[in-house]
């Protein structure tokens, strides 16, 4: 295709796409059209400038359209926003610096905690009575949470690192499992003495950030109410999190801390003998990721409201970690096609999948078969939900992708810096 | 006074002494060769020197500076890089980013400026990248930079290892056997090189070496080690003829005469 076609045939695209979400707002089929706009975008060969016009057109017009048309629509561009979050933070750990993380979503239960506690009234359990009454705090210190976070989890992170970091290999991946089931443990029992943590009846309700520019809105005449309007605000809040991230991963990608990153992971004592300070940048790594995640994690909580410590299970380690390495261990590009893929894989494709199947059977057709006879599709056992087998077809893709293309989907480019 | 002093280093493996009371000094312009049989402690006198192992005994000192117990990144920050025997390039990493990492210690962007992308940032990255294609066209591998390291050939790799010993600014540049694997024309136009490297980029070399005709063509003073000791010293000729090298490389011939009896 002559490059003079590209750009208005991927604008006809985008526009054919989001017509058809919007006017079958059901449509799963609609909806991925929709986000495999931004794929194409990215694999297409325009100027940057270009690019990054349509991406922004997509992500900060259309998608927000399409979101008033369907709120589901923004929820699932929040949790894919947060897994791309986690990933990237994930990706730093094990992608960069080479060290196997399998409890990584300690830290995002950190940071969702700590806004869930004092986000809530959650915190008059334990504060002194004279000071009581303070809580839950107001939504304004929202932001001021965000930015607590990121210091805790950096902390967090650089704690966790510090004792662990003569180990390497298995040795380290055990203890960090080990670390976010102590997590999981304490925020699961701190219920008692002093109760910290409500253990596993989870905190709610949890505060929501501002609408610091809801004023403005009304100063337009535009009259929307606060439930509508979340969805959006959650979406643009993580749109904008996410963007930070990205910039701030290749920012340090290349710079020397990246460079030193990746010595550690090809050969630590090589590196070390180049004058790598080893163990700082180590613990460098492990307070970056850990950040993210704990930041991220703020926005959860905010998000969910109410939250539990089931929300943060080894599964969602080893979910985060499949993400990285399906998306390609050590790439940017790749950590956040992992997350979005495995999402919508998740939250879409297989729910999409199963609502399909439930339809058949309730049409009570009649398939013949050669050599079988009939099949009643009426008869189909409720078990035989895609959804169900969320994990086992999650299982065979990581095994077929292991086989077929162990790198990842999108390995780190070679020969890409100028 | 010279530049690193070795005073009776000794180092022991559980019932192997590695390395038993070695002393030695590296003059300011000089290519010192250190030569031996396999397993004559060579190596481990680099792992020691580097700050990988701690010698049990002994003195290392740097421009008068003491170098027993500092880490290996700390040592290679106050002027001694060094190459490996087994290659030990950062294979899944371009060959411009191979020697950016050696420049670690030579850049002092903080993260903030990092963060934000400073001027000093981008000023410190862009001189960085300067000079690592300058030292990437001094080992003449122009054209391979955004090629992965392990990409290269055997040659090549053993000449990226040194331009990314080099891109740490040494003093004194440790080489481990360089020409190990190359054919004479390779191991001749290393040879040139090692000395276009004097003064100019380093103030000393040393190297562990096995082709012969390297070590008497570029030393200007050669150690000889066995089982761990020092055993000779000296111009490349007064060694050559040294008794206890000949001995060393060729035994005493004790055996033959003990099987004619």
């Amino acid at each position: 295709m002559s490059a003079a076609l590209v750009v208005p045939g991927l604008c006809l695209y985008i526009a054919v796409s989001c017509a058809l979400a919007y006017i079958f707002p059901q449509s799963v089929l609609a909806f991925l059209l929709v986000e495999a706009s931004l794929l194409l975008l990215y694999y297409v060969h325009i100027s940057d400038r270009v690019k990054f016009l349509l991406g922004g057109l997509v992500l900060l017009v259309l998608l927000p359209v399409l979101g008033f048309s369907n709120a589901y629509y923004f929820e699932i561009a929040i949790q894919i926003g947060i897994f791309v979050a986690l990933a990237l933070g994930l990706n730093i750990v094990v992608g960069f610096v080479g060290l196997l993380n399998l409890g990584f979503v300690a830290f995002y239960a950190i940071g969702a905690y700590l806004w869930a506690v004092f986000g809530s009234p959650q915190a008059n359990n334990f504060v002194p009575a004279i000071m009581g009454g303070w809580f839950p705090l107001s939504a304004n210190w929202f932001f001021v949470f965000l930015l607590l976070s990121i210091v805790v989890g950096g902390a967090a992170g650089a704690l966790l690192g510090l004792p662990v970091l003569r180990l390497r290999g298995d040795y380290l991946a055990i203890v960090t499992l080990g670390f976010a089931e102590v997590v999981r443990a304490l925020v699961n029992n701190l219920d008692k003495p002093i109760n910290l943590t409500n253990g596993p009846r989870g905190i709610s309700p949890i505060s929501k950030p501002p609408l610091f520019f809801k004023p403005l809105l009304e100063f337009f005449g535009i009259q929307v109410s606060d439930a509508a309007l979340y969805p959006m605000y959650f979406y643009f809040l993580v749109l904008l999190l996410v963007c930070v991230i990205i910039l701030v991963t290749q920012r340090l990608e290349n710079s020397r801390v990246g460079r030193a990153w990746k010595a550690i992971r090809e050969d630590e004592i090589a590196a070390s003998a180049m004058g790598v300070p080893v163990v700082r940048m180590k613990l460098l790594g492990f307070a970056v990721g850990a950040s993210f995640a704990s930041a991220v994690g703020v926005l959860f909580a905010a998000k969910q409201v109410f939250i539990n410590p089931e929300s943060f299970t080894f599964m969602e380690s080893i979910g985060v970690l499949a993400m990285v390495i399906l998306g390609g261990m050590g790439s940017v590009p790749g950590a956040i096609l992992g997350a979005t893929g495995v999402t919508i894989l998740n939250l879409q494709l297989l729910k999409g999948l199963s609502l399909w199947l439930n339809g058949l059977r309730q049409s009570g057709a009649v398939w013949s078969i050669p050599l079988l006879g009939d099949l009643s599709l009426a008869n189909l056992p409720a078990q035989f939900e895609p959804a169900k087998y969320e994990r086992m077809i999650f299982g065979l893709i990581l095994i077929l992708m292991m086989i077929f293309r162990p790198q990842g989907i999108l390995p780190p480019k070679q020969g890409a810096k100028k | 006074m010279a530049l690193l002093e070795l005073r009776d280093i000794s180092k022991r493996f559980g019932g192997l002494q590695a390395l038993s009371l070695v002393s030695m000094n590296i003059e300011e312009g000089m290519i010192a060769s250190l030569i031996g049989p396999n397993g004559a402690g060579k190596t481990t006198l680099f792992n020691t020197l580097t700050g990988l192992y701690r010698p049990d005994q002994g003195e290392i000192r740097f421009q008068a500076r003491s170098l027993v117990g500092m880490k290996p990144e700390s040592i290679t920050g106050a002027g001694i890089s060094r190459t490996f025997q087994n290659i030990r390039l950062f294979g899944h990493m371009s060959v411009l980013d191979n020697v950016l990492v050696g420049m670690h210690t030579r850049l002092d962007s903080s993260l903030v400026d990092i963060f934000l992308a400073s001027k000093k940032f981008h000023a410190g990255e862009k001189a960085a990248r300067r000079r690592a294609h300058e030292l990437i066209e001094l080992t003449g591998l122009t054209g391979r930079e955004n090629e992965w390291a392990q990409q290269l050939s055997y040659g090549e790799q053993r000449r990226l290892e040194i331009a990314r010993a080099l891109a740490a600014a040494p003093q004194l540049l440790l080489l481990d056997e360089p020409t190990a694997g190359m054919n004479a024309s390779e191991a001749q136009s290393l040879m040139g090189l090692f000395k276009d490297l004097m003064g100019r980029y380093v103030k000393a070399i040393l190297l562990i070496e096995h082709n012969m005709r390297v070590v008497m063509g570029v030393s200007d003073c050669v150690h000889v080690l066995d089982y761990g000791e020092k055993i000779a010293e000296g111009v490349p000729d007064a060694v050559r003829r040294d008794p206890r090298v000949i001995e060393a490389y060729l035994g005493t011939g004790d055996w033959l005469k003990n099987a004619q009896r």
